[in-house]
């Protein structure tokens, strides 16, 4: 008898205790950084696209949902001619993310994708490119590339930046 | 008044409470477990009502190929025409009331059990082990219940002499009834929360064991009778609670009585959701066993030494 009076008393103490509810569209919920949403390509310092079609994302997506072609461009470098990803098929797993050798594939915390057309979800590449290094600034692919080749060492070509030490990384 | 516009008055200001309490207990319910509830739609989520009365309406009215149709439709009917017709003995203020029968709180009692044919009827027709399941338990909670309902109401009758509600009310000038029959006070409720089969005690229904029970099959507006049924049930033993224990509506001058009224009807209405919001469905044999074993000696126990009390003070 005393317990259900007790239960009934905690219970409407309640009424002053702070709300759990989130009020979403005014209110945002607080994302973590390495939270897994839409998909961008990233790009260089320079600005340069760090994408080099290698098709390892496509080749890692569990639900095969990007697309892609690669060309290359005057200097032989090798960029996507196309690069499109259906986000209806898209299960936000990241595997395209830790897939890429360059990091221009990059999975940002953004959710907000609702859209009234299923065909608005196929994303091409103007609409995943974003002008920004995205979660790794000053990486560039082509700085830190590079094969010993007779003559050259790793990292002594003209705009290479010497390997990383490896023992340098210990603590 | 005339008798005309106050049964207007009654009926349109029930059937207009009676879904605006669906947005009072989801909004309280919340309250109590630290949500918000309804608030998108129109002011505080008032229009909520709205949205849920329409989207009644649209539902897709259906009767199952096997259910007994004819009982199937009246059932839903009943209910709520048995507890309307319990208000017309209800005095809401001096003078609102439909008829003062001499016999009120007898007609009540009969009206609340007619109740029970709404759901035994409702689970028959149905056709459907989980309803009929409900049906069974809904009758027998509110048979045994009904016993010391009565019972414990006779209190209140021997001390005023009378079973007119407007002279029970009369006779709390000095001091409420709550007071010298606190006992019958707390029977009555339990019994009354019993008797609308609201949480903890909705054990006709208990959507985790019967599905919903009774009204398993009812959908669209017919399931929105048994609704509206049940809230103006609520509404209905919140009121003869007002009357019979608290007073009615007597209360310090500053407000018309037909607010004090309102306000300790609210106030038993909002008693009934927290302990919809608080406290866990008895089994369905401890909650027979606490109405047998508990409350009819009680009540029995309330009646005789009341009666005792008033006799040794007559001679
Ligand atoms: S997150 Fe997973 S499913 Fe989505 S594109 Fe990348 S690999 Fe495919
Ligand atoms: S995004 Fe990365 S993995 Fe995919 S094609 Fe481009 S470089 Fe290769």
């Amino acid at each position: 008898m005393i317990s259900i009076i007790r239960t009934m008393w905690l219970t409407f103490l309640h009424m002053f205790h702070k709300r759990a509810t989130i009020q979403y569209p005014e209110e945002k919920i607080k994302l973590p950084a390495r939270w897994r949403g839409r998909i961008v390509l990233t790009r260089d310092p320079d600005m340069g696209e760090r994408c080099v079609g290698c098709y390892l994302c496509a080749a890692a997506c569990p639900v095969d949902c990007i697309s892609l072609q690669a060309t290359e461009d005057e200097h032989g470098r090798r960029y996507p001619e196309f690069f499109r990803i259906n986000f209806s098929r898209c299960i936000f797993c990241g595997y395209c993310e830790e897939a890429c050798p360059t990091y221009a594939i990059q999975l940002i915390p953004d959710f907000e994708m609702g859209e009234y057309n299923r065909q608005n979800l196929v994303y091409e590449k103007q609409d995943l490119l974003i002008n920004s290094e995205g979660k790794y600034p000053g990486y560039n692919y082509y700085n830190v590339a590079g094969l010993a080749v007779k003559g050259k060492d790793k990292g002594e070509g003209a705009n290479e930046l010497a390997p990383v030490d490896v023992h340098s990384l210990l603590p | 008044m005339s008798p005309l516009l106050i049964v207007i008055c009654v009926l349109g200001g029930l059937l207009l409470i009676a879904p605006g309490l669906i947005w009072v207990e989801r909004r309280l319910l919340a309250v109590w477990q630290d949500r918000y509830g309804p608030n998108r739609a129109g002011p505080l989520g008032l229009l909520v009502v709205l949205a849920d009365t329409l989207k009644l309406f649209f539902k897709e009215d259906w009767i199952p190929p096997f259910a007994d149709r004819k009982v199937f439709v009246l059932a839903p009917a009943i209910v709520v025409i048995t507890v309307l017709m319990s208000f017309v003995i209800v005095p809401f203020s001096p003078g609102i009331i439909v008829v003062d029968l001499n016999i009120g709180v007898l007609f009540f009692l009969a009206m609340s059990s007619m109740g029970a044919y709404s759901i035994i009827l409702g689970g028959w027709a149905s056709n459907n082990k989980y309803s009929l399941l409900g049906a069974m338990r809904g009758a027998a909670q509110m048979i045994s219940y009904e016993v010391f309902m009565g019972l414990s109401l006779m209190g209140v009758v021997l001390i005023t002499g009378s079973f007119s509600l407007h002279d029970i009310v009369e006779a709390q000038r000095n001091m409420w009834f709550i007071i010298p029959q606190f006992l019958g006070f707390i029977i009555f409720l339990i019994a009354g929360i019993a008797e609308t089969h609201r949480l903890p005690f909705d054990i006709p229904e208990a959507e985790s064991e019967l599905i919903a029970g009774f009204h398993s099959e009812y959908s669209g507006m017919k399931f929105g009778m048994f609704f509206v049924g049940e809230y103006i049930g609520i509404m209905l033993i919140s009121c003869m609670v007002t009357c019979l224990f608290l007073g009615g509506w007597l209360g310090p001058a500053f407000l018309p009585p037909i607010v004090w009224f309102a306000l300790k009807m609210f106030a038993f209405i909002g008693l009934f959701i927290l302990l919809r919001a608080s406290l866990p469905r008895p089994r369905y044999d401890q909650l027979m066993e606490f109405g047998w074993k508990i409350l009819l000696p009680l009540s029995i126990l309330n009646l005789v030494v009341t009666a005792g009390i008033i006799l040794w003070n007559e001679s």
